[in-house]
């Protein structure tokens, strides 16, 4: 494969994406966490439970820095350098990230500076009304960005306007409740909590392994227990639901993450080993588990799920629809309102395959003109390169597995063996604290990777989507990012690990002298002034 | 009946036109004095206490501030899909730079007061002022270039393509008109800074603030009075040549767009808008005066006014234009041909309607919650709980 604008683009998305998602799902998880650990110490004030707050709180504070900056990033990239993309299918992409920050990134982002700096200014209540919007903001932000995701992976909802050369919004409502994007957030979210549950666990039992804060270690892990095991299950089922969803709008990506060269006879077997050949079309060493893809992609023992060989075959006869939509379009262009109905009805007819056709452009400029050699590339160009799905995606399945075994055993610990745990366990536990991030980039991975060549499954290809910038430029941006993103992921475990390191600032005993004088506060606030109270 | 035709496309066109300004806008009153605060940080204050009280007087609420910035861009970006393609790619180092502060910024306030190193903190000092200068003066300096068209067409598909080679991109946008846009628009800022520091600080950062302020003040208002004339004498403006369409498809190419005339015609057109010009002045002065006279939410308000007016002066000097093209006119973009499609700017208004009173409702009450100064005994009492 050259190596020219599009891949040096390509590039800097997925270093700045992969980068941002290492902050996102512990901002959605630990922002629930928080916020339950408070509700409980509201509910029975009792000090150990805001000291837990404060603790988990701050490291939320570290982690929420950079996720927030490194969001912005990503919002101003896609005008950046994916302009083309933008102007093509901004109409309906755009909607999605401007309510994402009216209702929800407003939401978290003016609460957070209340959240670390009203505890002196606020009653128990509010306080804990005030992280529970935090932690709804983060969770609804998730909403809106998977939607519009949601949407390229399944752009439902939207048809080709040729007065303005673009993709249009048609249905909101099917844009907001595509079911690729329901599943997806969900999935997402739930790999947020697990992410979190996996680093309280960990962080709690390294400190049990020390005999440090047990109080607030020993009450943590139930907290993370009880929650990563419900999120553990959650993430897979509904991983399981996104492979379902893809049956019906990504066959190639599904393929391509099974390695499924062929079509086979219902109900396909599930390839839990091999290596991929993408040449040959077969997957050496396969071992193959029976039944179990056939159920899991159609939930059914009689549907087929197609192959890569005959998927191919079907984007051949689109790409061809799409040339005669082509030819139709630049007449449309040309004449505007003139056009002969004739045209306009074949327009109509074939306008679904649009996007194929734009498949040609990186071939010729021509694309309703494009030989049969060229049309043969394109359609082989709609196969991802298939090792790395394949891999990406059993990392991601294998260790979804294992949350769901660690988060069993933990809960059943707490529960029933009097919060007693080996220290074998405890080791496994702060080992295993990158895991869900492994796990959670993964999924993207093949979220995105699999879903190429396309940018907008079917509509738009990834290669006419970028700027028109220069090697250059995107270089010179592409370093910038590199070493502001190094220098900023050191400080940034510098000072997680610091404050690990440190444990809670304040004992229990302070802690509840805390709380007794901001009773006092708050009962005499009317006469007092409560900025000259000496705060914590 | 179809929901979204009840408002017409060019209704929505015009009421998308205000609301974008509404939230520029809105990032410039709330962000804009923490970058002011920023940019002020060096000269303000001198020992660490200092710093640690100009840095908390925005502590809380910036993030929040910042988020308007955020949603204006993805407003832009969903009400005009092509100015947001045409302006992020074509000012794409400037756009760089201006992230890069953002990026910088955040984590300066979180870690700064983390170490006691005085080295480490004055490096975090430095990013702060960074973080608050520079993208303070890009945007005047993006705004001195769209008065002025920038170098753009659309080819027959749309794909936006931006003249010249990559360093002359970035070069030519600084010419001398959009530097001295730059200037006003750090000074506007770094006035309503200090208007900010009048208001949350005392003692020596306050009275620092307030010099600074007061001069900073002047320079904006003369700095924008200067741009005016230049901008009437010295430029051309753009006009739509022939008859148009307001609720035509949104295709920039079906207009005909000349270049000559002056800007300055829409006040001929449409006197009223003075009131931006004259609020823009007039609040500078009256910032000016109330710095000198430790006036301190008087000053805030003048300064605000003084923000909205020079703002919201250059929008409807520009209307229709929102990004004209100096190379090739006819690819100019207008609030009538370059936005979303009718059903997609009546469903963010919804939206929009919905959601900016809630905003503007909790927001308020974030600022009350934390009303009163900080003062040097907060931030010694409170050393690891605050910046």
């Amino acid at each position: 494969m050259e190596f020219g604008i599009v891949e040096l683009s390509r590039l800097q998305f997925a270093t700045t994406a992969m980068f941002h998602f290492l902050f996102v799902p512990l901002t959605i998880g630990l922002s629930i966490i928080v916020a339950i650990m408070e509700t409980v110490y509201v509910m029975t004030n009792r000090p150990i439970w805001r000291q837990m707050t404060k603790f988990w709180g701050a490291l939320f504070g570290i982690n929420f820095a950079i996720g927030v900056a490194t969001g912005i990033t990503m919002e101003f990239q896609f005008g950046m350098n994916w302009s083309y993309y933008s102007q093509y299918v901004g109409d309906i992409f755009g909607a999605p990230l401007a309510i994402e920050g009216l209702m929800a990134f407003f939401l978290e982002a003016t609460f957070v500076g209340l959240f670390f700096f009203g505890w002196d200014k606020l009653s128990k209540v509010a306080h804990l009304a005030v992280a529970w919007l935090v932690a709804i903001g983060s969770n609804f932000s998730a909403l809106w960005i998977l939607i519009a995701n949601g949407w390229m992976q399944d752009p439902v909802g939207a048809a080709f306007n040729p007065m303005t050369m673009r993709m249009e919004m048609t249905d909101f409502w099917a844009v907001l409740f595509n079911e690729v994007a329901q599943a997806k957030f969900v999935h997402t979210v739930s790999a947020g909590y697990v992410t979190a549950s996996v680093f309280v666990l960990g962080v709690s039992a390294w400190y049990l392994l020390r005999d440090r804060h047990v109080e607030l270690a020993r009450r943590s892990i139930a907290v993370a227990a009880a929650f990563g095991l419900a999120s553990a299950f959650s993430v897979v089922l509904l991983g399981d639901e996104s492979g379902y969803n893809a049956t019906h709008s990504q066959k190639m990506k599904l393929a391509a993450i099974e390695g499924m060269w062929h079509t086979e006879p219902a109900p396909a077997a599930i390839t839990a080993f091999g290596f991929p050949d993408q040449e040959a079309r077969e997957t050496h060493y396969a071992i193959h588990i029976p039944y179990v893809m056939g159920l899991i992609g159609t939930r059914s023992l009689t549907a087929e799920i197609p192959g890569i060989t005959e998927l191919v075959e079907q984007a051949e006869v689109r790409i061809r629809s799409g040339m005669i939509a082509y030819e139709a379009l630049l007449t449309l262009r040309a004449e505007q309102e003139a056009t002969p109905q004739l045209v306009k009805d074949t327009f109509e007819r074939h306008s679904a395959d649009l996007g194929f056709a734009l498949l040609l452009r990186k071939y010729t400029d021509t694309p309703h003109l494009a030989t049969e050699a060229q049309i043969k590339m394109a359609s082989n160009d709609t196969v991802p390169t298939v090792w790395p799905l394949f891999w990406a995606f059993r990392i991601m399945a294998g260790l979804g597995f294992l949350f769901i075994g660690t988060m069993v055993y933990f809960f059943y610990r707490a529960s029933f063996k009097r919060m007693q745990f080996p220290r074998p366990a405890l080791h496994m536990a702060v080992w295993m604290i990158p895991a869900p991030w492994i796990a959670a980039e993964m999924g993207w991975f093949v979220a995105e990777f699999g879903r190429q060549p396309w940018t907008v499954d079917g509509v738009l290809p990834t290669a006419m989507s970028v700027s028109a910038l220069s090697m250059t430029e995107v270089a010179i941006t592409l370093a910038g990012f590199v070493i502001f993103y190094s220098v900023l992921f050191v400080v940034e475990m510098g000072l997680m690990l610091k404050y690990i390191r440190k444990g809670p600032f304040l004992e229990v005993a302070e802690t509840e002298a805390w709380m007794k004088r901001h009773e006092i506060r708050l009962m005499g606030r009317k006469n007092a002034d409560a900025i000259a109270m000496p705060a914590e | 009946m179809i929901l979204h035709e009840l408002l017409s496309y060019e209704t929505l066109r015009l009421t998308w036109w205000v609301l974008v300004g509404v939230l520029l806008i809105g990032f410039a009153l709330t962000d804009g004095f923490d970058m002011g605060v920023g940019a002020l940080l060096p000269f303000v204050a001198k020992t660490d206490t200092e710093r640690r009280v100009a840095i908390n007087t925005v502590g809380p609420v910036w993030e929040g501030n910042q988020v308007w910035f955020i949603v204006g861009g993805a407003a832009i970006f969903a009400a005009w899909p092509p100015l947001y393609a045409v302006s992020f790619s074509g000012f794409y180092l400037a756009m760089w730079l201006v992230l890069a502060a953002l990026i910088v910024r955040p984590v300066a306030f979180k870690y700064r007061s983390k170490r006691d190193d005085p080295r480490w903190r004055s490096a975090w000092d430095w990013a702060l002022f960074a973080g608050g200068a520079v993208p303070a003066t890009i945007f005047g300096v993006a705004v001195g270039n769209v008065l002025q068209g920038v170098p753009f067409h659309f080819t027959d598909d749309l794909h936006a393509i931006y003249e010249g080679v990559w360093y002359m991109k970035f070069l030519s946008l600084l010419n001398p008109f959009a530097l001295c846009a730059g200037v006003v628009s750090l000074s506007m800022l770094v006035m309503h800074g200090a208007a900010w520091l009048t208001l949350k600080a005392e003692g020596p950062v306050q009275i620092r603030a307030r010099r600074i302020g007061s001069w900073a003040a002047l320079v904006a208002v003369g700095g924008y009075i200067g741009l005016g004339l230049w901008l009437a004498y010295g430029f051309d403006g753009y006009q739509i040549a022939g008859a148009y369409v307001t609720d035509g498809p949104s295709n920039p190419l079906h207009f005909e767009v000349t270049k000559g005339g002056s800007w300055m015609q829409a006040y001929a057109l449409r006197p009223w808008i003075v009131i931006a010009p004259a609020l823009g002045v007039l609040g500078g002065l009256l910032a000016c005066i109330g710095l000198r006279a430790g006036r301190e939410i008087t000053t805030l308000l003048a300064s605000k006014m003084a923000i909205f007016g020079m703002i919201a002066s250059v929008g409807l000097t520009m209307f229709p234009f929102i990004l004209p093209s100096s190379t090739d006119p006819r690819s100019s973009l207008t609030v009538w041909n370059a936005s979303s499609s009718h059903l997609t700017l009546f469903i963010m208004l919804v939206v929009t309607a919905i959601f900016l009173p809630l905003i503007l409702i909790y927001t308020a009450w974030v600022y009350k919650v934390l009303w009163g100064k900080v003062t040097e005994a907060d931030v010694s009492e409170n050393s690891h709980g605050l910046y």
